[in-house]
C-alpha cells in the first residue's frame, strides 16, 4: 500500500500536513504527535521582521468552528532560521515554511533568506484576513495574485505554493492567476472572514472585530472550492478547511487535493494529525486502494 | 518542561457550591501527580460543535489519591461549562494537563504573604494556600454568595469582601485589606483584570513583589497558536516581540513584567 504523494517534485510519505498558524513550528505539538509520522509540517507564517500581531481577544468559538484574528504574530525570519528550522530538521518530515509580508519586497526578502536553508517548500500567504497591509490584499485581485507569484518565483529556490483566500467571488480565477504567475502548487482554503458579537455586552468578541473562520462548519465550502479549482488548473492542490478526521481528509482528496492540511482540529485533539494518517490507511485497506494517488480527484457523479 | 498528559478523567463528585459555581472532583492517572498550584487543565467538550477546550484552574490537587478539584462558573446556557456541570459520578471527561507554570511559592519564604482571590479566580488560591508554609493572610473577594470558606479557613486567617456587602467588607479585596489594616511583603493573586490591575498598582506603591495569574481566551492551550498572549514590558525570548503566552510562560507572571 502506497500512501506517499508527490507535490511538484517533493515526495511526502503521506498526504497529511499541518495547517499554517495552528501548529507553531511543531515544537509544542511534538509532545503529542510523532512528527516523523506526518507528510509535512507547515510552519506558522514568518515575515522579514518580528510582528507583534493583534490585540486580544484573538480567538472566539462559534458553532462548529472558531474565529481567529491573531494577526500573524511571528518572531521574524532571523530567529526562525536559527531556532525553528533546526528543530524541524531533527525529524523525518518535510518542512514547508509559510511566508507572510506587508509588501512584495517583504515576501521576497523572506523567500531569498530561505534559499539556502534546508526547507522543502514555501507556502506564500496572500490570504490572511486579519492584517491591514499585505495578506489578503494580494489575494483578492487576479492581477495582484499573478504579479506577486511572479516576483516570488523569481527569487525562490524551493517549489512555491500560493495559499488562496475563499473570500473572493471566484476562487478559480485566483488559482488560474497564480498558475499563470508560475506557482508550483496551491493551498486552499484560508479562513472565511467572520464576526461574532457579544449580545450581553453589545460588543465585538474579537479585538479585531472580524476574524477568520475555520473548523468543520467551513469544510463543505472548502471541498467545493478544491473541486472547482482542481477542474480549473493543472498544478497540485493542498486541500484544507475544517478537516477533523480521516473521512474529511479522504473527501478533500477525492475532490482533487493531492495533500491535505489539518488546522483547527489540532486544538480539539492535539494528536489528531497522527490519527488521520492511520485513518487514511484504514480506509485504503477497507476499500482495497493500493496507491493513494488513485483517490486524488476520483469523485464522480452518482 | 514537565510532561503533559491527555486523559479521560473519571468524575468522583460534582456539586453546585454557590449559585452557578460548581465543584468537580476528578480521578486522574497522571495529571494530579505532576500538577502544581497555579496550573490549569484544558477540559474538552463532548459536543462536536464545541471545538476548543475550556481552560480551568486547579483548585485542589491530591497527589496521593491522584485527584483534582476544579471549581468553575457556568457561563451560560448551552456553554461548555454548562455541559461540564451536568457530569455525574463515574462519567468521564477528557482533560489535558497540567498546563502552564504554577505560582513561585518559594519566593514567599521568610516573608508575609497576601494570597488574594477574586470571583472565579478564588479556586486556585486554595491549593496555593495549602502548599504555602510562609506566614499568609488570605483575602477573598466575592460578588455575593461565598464559597470554599471552610476550606480556606482551615488554612489560616481569611478576610472577605463582597460587592453587595452581604459578608465581610463591602467592596473589593483592596477595600478589605484597608478596612482590616493588613500589610504584607509579597502578593499572590488570581482574579478579574481590574482587580489584578489595582493590585499591580498597589504593589508598586508599596514596593512589593506581586505574582498575578492571568486569563485570556485560548485555543490550543499548549503555546502553539498564539491566541492567549499578554503584553510584556520586555521583549520575550520565544516570541521575539513584547508578548508572552499566558498558557505557556504564564498563567502566573510577576506583575512588573506585564502590561494590564
Amino acid at each position: 500500500m502506497n500512501t506517499s504523494v508527490n507535490l511538484c517534485g517533493v515526495t511526502l510519505k503521506n498526504p497529511v500536513m499541518t495547517a499554517s498558524g495552528t501548529f507553531g513550528s511543531g515544537e509544542e505539538f511534538s509532545e503529542f504527535v510523532d512528527l516523523n509520522k506526518l507528510g509535512a509540517v507547515v510552519t506558522k507564517g514568518v515575515a522579514n521582521v518580528p510582528w507583534p500581531g493583534n490585540p486580544t481577544p484573538r480567538v472566539a468559538e462559534v458553532y462548529g468552528g472558531m474565529l481567529n484574528a491573531v494577526g500573524l504574530q511571528n518572531p521574524g525570519i532571523d530567529l526562525f532560521c536559527k531556532r525553528d528550522i533546526p528543530f524541524l530538521k531533527k525529524y523525518d518530515t518535510r518542512i514547508i515554511v509559510n511566508v507572510c509580508g506587508r509588501s512584495t519586497a517583504d515576501y521576497c526578502e523572506v523567500v531569498e533568506r530561505l534559499a539556502d536553508e534546508p526547507v522543502d517548500m514555501l507556502e506564500i500567504n496572500i490570504s490572511c484576513p486579519n492584517v491591514k497591509e499585505g495578506g489578503i490584499a494580494f489575494g483578492q485581485d487576479p492581477k495582484a495574485v499573478e504579479a506577486i507569484t511572479n516576483e516570488v518565483k523569481k527569487v525562490a529556490k524551493q517549489p512555491v505554493i500560493m495559499k488562496l483566500s475563499p473570500n473572493v467571488t471566484d476562487i478559480t480565477e485566483m488559482a488560474k492567476a497564480a498558475e499563470a504567475g508560475g506557482t508550483d502548487a496551491l493551498s486552499l482554503i484560508n479562513t472565511i472572514t467572520g464576526m461574532k458579537i457579544d449580545i450581553n455586552r453589545r460588543c465585538f468578541v474579537l479585538a479585531n472585530k472580524t476574524g477568520g473562520m475555520s473548523g468543520p462548519a467551513i469544510h463543505p465550502v472548502a471541498v467545493r472550492m478544491v473541486y472547482q479549482t482542481a477542474q480549473a488548473v493543472k498544478v497540485p492542490i493542498i486541500g484544507m478547511g475544517g478537516i477533523m478526521n480521516a473521512e474529511d481528509a479522504i473527501e478533500m482528496i477525492l475532490a482533487g487535493a493531492t495533500a491535505v492540511s489539518v488546522g483547527t482540529a489540532n486544538f480539539t485533539d492535539p494528536s489528531v494529525t497522527e490519527k488521520i494518517v492511520t485513518g487514511i490507511e484504514d480506509y485504503m485497506r477497507k476499500f482495497q486502494v493500493n496507491d493513494i494517488k488513485e483517490l486524488v480527484g476520483a469523485v464522480h457523479e452518482r | 518542561m514537565a510532561e503533559k498528559y491527555q486523559e479521560n478523567a473519571i468524575v468522583l463528585e460534582q456539586k453546585e457550591i454557590a449559585s452557578g459555581i460548581f465543584r468537580l472532583v476528578l480521578q486522574t492517572k497522571e495529571i494530579a501527580a505532576q500538577a502544581k498550584a497555579g496550573q490549569f487543565v484544558s477540559v474538552y467538550s463532548k459536543d462536536p460543535s464545541k471545538l476548543l477546550p475550556r481552560p480551568i484552574s486547579l483548585c485542589e490537587i491530591n497527589k496521593t489519591k491522584g485527584t483534582l478539584t476544579l471549581v468553575y462558573r457556568v457561563t451560560g446556557e448551552n456553554t461548555g461549562t454548562e455541559e461540564f456541570s451536568r457530569l455525574q459520578k463515574d462519567d468521564t471527561v477528557r482533560i489535558l494537563g497540567p498546563l502552564g507554570n504554577g505560582f513561585p511559592i518559594d519566593a514567599a519564604e521568610g516573608k508575609k504573604a497576601f494570597l488574594i482571590g477574586g470571583g472565579i479566580g478564588i479556586p486556585p488560591i486554595l491549593q496555593l494556600a495549602r502548599e504555602m508554609k510562609a506566614d499568609k493572610q488570605m483575602v477573598l473577594g466575592f460578588r455575593d454568595s461565598l464559597f470554599l470558606m471552610d476550606e480556606f479557613q482551615a488554612e489560616g486567617q481569611v478576610y472577605v469582601a463582597t460587592e453587595d456587602g452581604s459578608a465581610g467588607t463591602k467592596g473589593n479585596v483592596l477595600d478589605a485589606i484597608r478596612a482590616n489594616g493588613l500589610s504584607a511583603d509579597i502578593i499572590y493573586a488570581c482574579g478579574p483584570t481590574p482587580m489584578l490591575r489595582a493590585l499591580k498598582a498597589y504593589a508598586e506603591e508599596h514596593e512589593m513583589v506581586c505574582y498575578i495569574s492571568m486569563e485570556e481566551r485560548m485555543a490550543c492551550g499548549i503555546g502553539a497558536c498564539l491566541a492567549c498572549v499578554c503584553k510584556t514590558t520586555d521583549k520575550d525570548a520565544h516570541s521575539n516581540v513584547n508578548n508572552k503566552r499566558i498558557c505557556k510562560e504564564g498563567p502566573v507572571f510577576d506583575a512588573r513584567e506585564v502590561e494590564l
